[in-house]
Order: C-alpha cells, then sequence, then structure tokens
C-alpha cells in the first residue's frame, strides 16, 4: 500500500467524521448569521446616514428638483414629498415619518423638524433658497437665468491632493478586517481541533492499533490534511454566503474587492494552517489526556490571539507603519497580518513574496522538528513528556 | 528458511535503568497457539510491542519466514494491544472498515470483511453504534474483530481474554483455535493460566525479562522432580526408603517426592509388602503451580 493512500484514507476518515458533527454544522451556521446580521446591519445604517425625506408644501412644491439635485451635489439622498395638508405633515414630522416639513413661498420658507433637524438639510435647503432668489432677481435685472448658469458651470476650483484619499479605503479596511477575523478564527479552532485529535488518539489509546500499520508521519500528514479540508470547507461557505449577502445588500464591491480577498485569504489559510497545525499536533503529542491540553496550547494560541489583537490595532491606526510591515512578514504573524493588508492595498508586492517564502521556508522547518517530536511523543503515555526529550530522541 | 513462524530473537529493551526485556527468545509456528504467561512487569507487553514495530528494541531481531519483520509484514500482523484502544465516537462497522483499509485492503473487501466478523462476534445489533457506546464486554469484542478483519497471517493478542463473560471466553477461543487451524501463528498473553493450559499447544513463562521455560504444556509438567501420590493403609514405610521424601501426608494417602535415578517400581514394591495399595498415580504439577515456582524463584534471586 502506497503511502498516499495511507495518508488520503487517514485524511478522509478526519474529515467526514468532522464534517459529521453538529458542532460544525451550528459552528457554520452561527458565523453566517453573524455575518448576515452584520452585513444588514451596515446597509441600514448606510440607508439611515443618508436618506433624507421632507415633505413640501405649497408652493415650496416647486423646489422638489432643485432641492433633490443640490442635496445629491453634497452627498446626500433627499426624497421629496408633496403634502397638501400641513397639519397632517407636522403630525407625521412628530412621528419621524417625515424629516423636515418645508412650507411657505420663497424667499419666505419655513422648515419644520422634529428634533435639531439635519444640518446638512439646512445648508443645502438655505443654498437652494438663495439660488432661487438670485433667479428671479436677475430676470428682473433683464439677463436670463441660463446664461448666468452657462457661465458660472465652468468655473470651479481645481483641487490637487497631496495625499489621495481612496475612495474604496472604508470598504477595503471592512475587508482587511474582516478576512484577517475569519483567518484568525480559523487558525485557532483548526488548529485546536487537530491538537485534541492527537490526543483522543492518545488518550483512547488507539494510536497503537494506528502505529501499527501507519507511520507516524502519514498519521500526523493525513490528520492535518483532513482537518485542514474541513476548515477550507468552512471558510470557502461563510466566505461564499458573505459576498453574496454583500452585494445583495451592496455593501461592498463583490467583483474586484471581494473576489481578490477570497484568494488571498485561502491562500493564507492554507500557509497558517501547514504552520500551525503541526506545532498543535507536537504540542499535544507531548500530554496524554485532554485536561492536559491547555496548558502546552496556551503559548500557540497566545501567539495567534497577539498577531490578531495587535495586527487589528495596527492596520486600523496604520496600516504601512513599519511595526506592522515587519509582523506581517514574519511567519507566526504573516497568515492573519499579510491577508489584511493586502485587502487594505498597502502591500507592495515585494513584501507578500518574501512573507509566502518565509512561511513556506517556516513550514518545512517546523513539519521537520513537530514531525520529529509527534514521532517521538505520541506512543508514551502517562506523564507530560518534556519537550527537550521528545526533541533528544 | 523457515515458513510460516514467527520468531522472537534475544530482543533486549531497557527503559532508563530498568531492564524490561533480557535476551527474549521465542518463536510461535503456523498452525500453533502460543500462550505467554508470567507475572505482571515481566517483559510480556513489552515484548509484544517491540513485535508489532510499536516499539524498538535494544537488540535482538524479529523475524517472520525467516525475514526480519519491517514495516510491509507488519501490516500482516493481527494485534490486540493491553491497553484497548478503538475511536471512541466512531461506529463500529465504520472503524472496522477504516482499520481493513488501513491495513491494505481495498474498500469493498473491507465492508465485506468487517460485516463478517461483526456477525461472526454477535455484534450485529451494535454495528451502527458508537463504541463508547458498547459495554466492556463488546468493546473487547470489536477490539477482536479490528485485531482480525484484515485476515492477518500472525496475530499478536495481549490479554485477550481478560474482561470477557464466559460466553465470550468460548467465542474468543473457538476463533483462536480457528485461526490457528487455518495456519496462523497466534500468540496471546494471558494471567488465567487453567485457560492457557487448555487451549494453548505451547507455553512460555516469562521472568523477569526472559524466557524461562517454554514447551507443550505435558512437557513443561513433567519437567521437575518426579511425585508420587500412594493411598495406603500406613504410610510409615515410605520414610524407610532411600531417596524418597514425604512431602504431604494426608490420613491414608501422602505424596512422595522422588529423587534422581530412584524408579517408583520400587517404592510400588515397598508399598505393597506392607499392605493393600488402593491409588498409585504420578502427580504432575499444575501450569499454575509451574508459574508460582517460577515466580517465588525470580523473587527469590531478585
Amino acid at each position: 500500500m502506497t503511502s498516499a493512500r495511507s495518508v488520503s484514507l487517514v485524511a478522509k476518515r478526519e474529515f467526514v467524521s468532522k464534517v459529521r458533527t453538529r458542532s460544525f454544522l451550528v459552528g457554520t451556521a452561527v458565523i453566517i448569521a453573524v455575518l448576515a446580521g452584520y452585513v444588514v446591519l451596515q446597509s441600514v445604517l448606510f440607508d439611515d446616514q443618508q436618506r433624507s425625506v421632507v415633505g413640501l408644501s405649497g408652493q415650496a412644491t416647486q423646489l422638489a428638483d432643485p432641492l433633490r439635485e443640490k442635496a445629491r451635489a453634497f452627498g446626500v439622498d433627499v426624497e421629496t414629498r408633496d403634502v397638501t395638508t400641513a397639519g397632517d405633515a407636522e403630525q407625521q414630522v412628530r412621528d419621524g415619518a417625515l424629516d423636515a416639513l418645508v412650507t411657505g413661498a420663497p424667499p419666505e420658507l419655513k422648515m419644520i423638524v422634529k428634533g435639531s433637524g439635519d444640518e446638512v438639510l439646512t445648508t443645502t435647503l438655505n443654498d437652494v433658497l438663495r439660488q432661487q432668489v438670485l433667479i428671479a432677481q436677475l430676470a428682473e435685472a433683464g439677463t436670463t437665468p441660463q446664461e448666468v448658469a452657462q457661465s458660472l458651470a465652468g468655473v470651479k476650483v481645481d483641487v490637487t491632493a497631496l495625499e489621495p484619499v481612496d475612495p474604496q479605503r472604508g470598504q477595503r479596511l471592512a475587508i482587511g478586517l474582516i478576512v484577517a477575523a475569519l483567518l484568525y478564527y480559523s487558525l485557532l479552532v483548526y488548529g485546536t481541533m487537530v491538537a485534541q485529535g492527537v490526543v483522543e488518539e492518545k488518550s483512547s489509546r488507539v494510536v497503537e492499533i494506528l502505529l501499527a500499520t501507519l507511520r507516524p508521519w502519514q498519521l500526523l500528514l493525513g490528520k492535518v490534511i483532513g482537518l485542514g479540508a474541513v476548515g477550507l470547507l468552512q471558510l470557502l461557505v461563510i466566505s461564499t454566503v458573505g459576498l453574496g449577502l454583500s452585494s445583495a445588500f451592496d455593501v461592498i464591491d463583490v467583483s474586484t474587492l471581494g473576489g481578490a480577498a477570497l484568494l488571498t485569504g485561502v491562500l493564507w489559510y492554507l500557509l497558517g494552517f501547514f504552520l500551525y497545525a503541526t506545532v498543535f499536533a507536537a504540542a499535544a503529542s507531548l500530554v496524554s489526556r485532554q485536561e492536559e491540553l491547555q496548558s502546552v496550547l496556551t503559548p500557540i494560541s497566545m501567539t495567534i490571539i497577539v498577531a490578531f489583537v495587535a495586527g487589528i490595532n495596527l492596520m486600523i491606526g496604520s496600516p504601512s507603519g513599519t511595526t506592522v510591515t515587519v509582523l506581517s512578514l514574519l511567519p507566526p504573524f504573516a497568515p492573519i497580518l499579510m491577508p489584511g493588508r493586502m485587502a487594505l492595498g498597502v502591500a507592495p508586492a515585494w513584501q507578500v513574496v518574501l512573507a509566502v517564502v518565509l512561511a513556506l521556508a517556516a513550514i518545512a522547518a517546523i513539519t521537520w522538528l513537530g514531525g520529529k517530536v509527534y514521532a517521538n511523543a505520541v506512543l508514551r503515555t502517562g506523564a507530560r513528556v518534556k519537550l527537550r526529550e521528545a526533541l533528544r530522541l | 528458511m523457515p515458513e510460516g513462524v514467527l520468531e522472537i530473537d534475544r530482543i533486549s529493551k531497557r527503559y532508563g535503568e530498568v531492564v524490561a526485556l533480557r535476551d527474549m527468545s521465542f518463536d510461535v509456528r503456523a498452525g500453533e497457539l502460543f500462550g505467554f504467561v508470567g507475572s505482571n512487569g515481566a517483559g510480556k507487553t513489552t515484548a509484544m510491542r517491540i513485535a508489532l514495530g510499536v516499539l524498538v528494541a535494544d537488540s535482538g531481531e524479529v523475524r517472520w519466514n525467516g525475514r526480519t519483520v519491517d514495516f510491509d509484514t507488519r501490516r500482516r500482523i493481527g494485534y490486540m494491544p493491553e491497553e484497548r484502544g478503538l475511536y471512541p465516537r466512531m461506529k463500529v462497522l465504520d472503524q472496522l472498515v477504516y482499520l481493513a483499509e488501513l491495513h491494505g485492503m481495498g474498500t469493498n473487501e473491507a465492508h465485506t470483511s468487517a460485516e463478517n466478523w461483526i456477525a461472526r462476534l454477535g455484534l450485529r445489533d451494535r454495528r451502527s453504534d458508537e463504541v463508547q457506546r458498547l459495554s466492556l464486554g463488546n468493546q473487547q469484542r470489536v477490539q477482536l474483530a479490528a485485531a482480525l478483519v484484515h485476515e492477518p497471517d500472525v496475530l499478536v493478542l495481549d490479554e485477550p481474554f481478560s474482561g470477557l463473560d464466559p460466553v465470550a471466553v468460548d467465542v474468543m477461543s473457538q476463533v483462536l483455535r480457528e485461526k490457528a487451524s487455518a495456519g496462523v501463528p497466534v500468540v496471546f498473553s494471558s494471567h488465567q493460566l487453567d485457560l492457557v493450559e487448555r487451549l494453548c499447544d505451547r507455553v512460555g513463562i516469562v521472568g523477569a525479562g526472559s524466557m524461562v521455560a517454554s514447551g507443550t504444556v505435558d512437557e513443561l509438567r513433567s519437567g521437575g522432580t518426579p511425585r508420587l501420590v500412594v493411598e495406603s493403609p500406613t504410610t510409615d514405610w515410605a520414610a524407610t526408603l532411600g531417596g524418597v521424601r514425604v512431602i504431604e501426608k494426608n490420613g491414608t494417602r501422602c505424596v512422595l517426592e522422588l529423587a534422581d535415578g530412584v524408579d517408583d517400581q520400587t517404592v510400588l514394591h515397598a508399598a505393597l509388602a506392607v499392605g493393600p495399595v488402593h491409588e498409585f498415580s504420578r502427580q504432575r504439577p499444575s501450569l499454575t503451580e509451574l508459574f508460582r515456582n517460577v515466580v517465588t524463584t525470580e523473587g527469590r534471586n531478585a
């Protein structure tokens, strides 16, 4: 029997037995629900901020078009409604169905609001009003408004940006953070799963039967591939649903940003998982019972948690800063930070390539070392095996 | 080149200061049931784990058909470790199919064989249950099925009878016998000496990491100092014979131990000269007595 068949048998068992568990299904559903909630919340907040409903009554109704145009120029979406009875409309303002009610004829407009009123809306209305008055006076002076409008159209300040702001920066940051969070979750959860699997085999002693027919590295590799595939499946399901929802609610631009983030996310998940899974497995092979597992896993989990927490803060603050740049190149932190920085669009190609090369080198070294520790320690049940002993043998 | 023989040749193993095995040698031939007995910590489990390659010996060699056992030949061994081991959350059938596949069977073959052993060992109702939901006795049956499911060429079983009810003991004995008759060398360890005595073709007694005695049960029992049981009205005559020691006296019945070269017929004549003899037989030590002998000798030497 070939090694490939042995490894694939182990991987298949790990995959099938994990995907069938309720915790996998429930876990995936919960994450999707949280993500969906976030997307919906975003789109609702987005709507609320940008759209005002203004009731126009009497002569004010003729302001509907200029008001909407002007508002659009300010980046606000205004919906206008003609109202017939001012009394009803006032009640609607009180209820919140209308954001403002405008009555009277230019130049003496009245605006009724519930609380303090929207500043942008007030400014917009003032502008519209001034314009109306100006047009009326120009007409009296004999100049047609069209002539004035034509000569005004070409007049504007030429703006030169010293540090141009990416119009998609907000979206990029959101995607970067989500990618980093998903990778953090996947590495931690599936790394721990590998560790639990190793200890389960050790504590149930089934490992002795397995190792009478498998070599330690075959068992380890099969386990890592099988559970890594489960993690990848979950990541893909979550990402696909997340991107689908986001595009349905117009929260992010799926076609370019989202697709790229998904690709880098998968790449870095694979690199990160192979890097961490062997470490998790080697650490787990040192102990014989689930209760002892936490103590050996803490240093590894802490590294991932630090990478995530510190990385997130640095990424929001200064994604191109020296600290976050250096951290994102180092193999233990790269799988979480680099995809985040890539999504933000602040990682130059050479840095990405360097980080990938370093990660691959680290995987080779860790797999060799971790495989050795695992092979030496996995059959030694009872007291915790000292790392030095496992390495020396 | 010996065919179908598992040879354990002078294997030694030490854990730090503790010597677990010291030049342990024995062989198990095709179609033979070999019982492995010895007190706790004598080295039985270590020897079996070395045979399976789960442990590496410091020196010595394990051979199958005259060739050093390597990774591929190990696949052909059926193994039941002392510490029972199965995936607790895996279903009985899935587990057996998986183990059969790992030992090189194709998927269909593995299914057929797993179903076959499940039926054979009376586990049909439990085939879709998780192993952890089974009683210990049933888990033990699954464990045996796990050792047999890939139709191994050699069977190495560490304490296969411990924790079994009498019915399961019978099933297990029958299966082992059958396997041996099919030409598979079977070696198992046990503390149930009466069972070993009844079942095994040959027995090896282990003490302090090496083989103290091995052979058929008859060979082992006939070895050592001959003893006679004599029943006659008086037993005083015995003390007068040279080379005869009375070691037990119970009414009209006594047990005599004969020194080397003393003919039992001389003893019979001496007894008949005094009166009628109602019983005259050779007493052979049971395996338990032999075992106790080995263990106490070992204790004295240590």
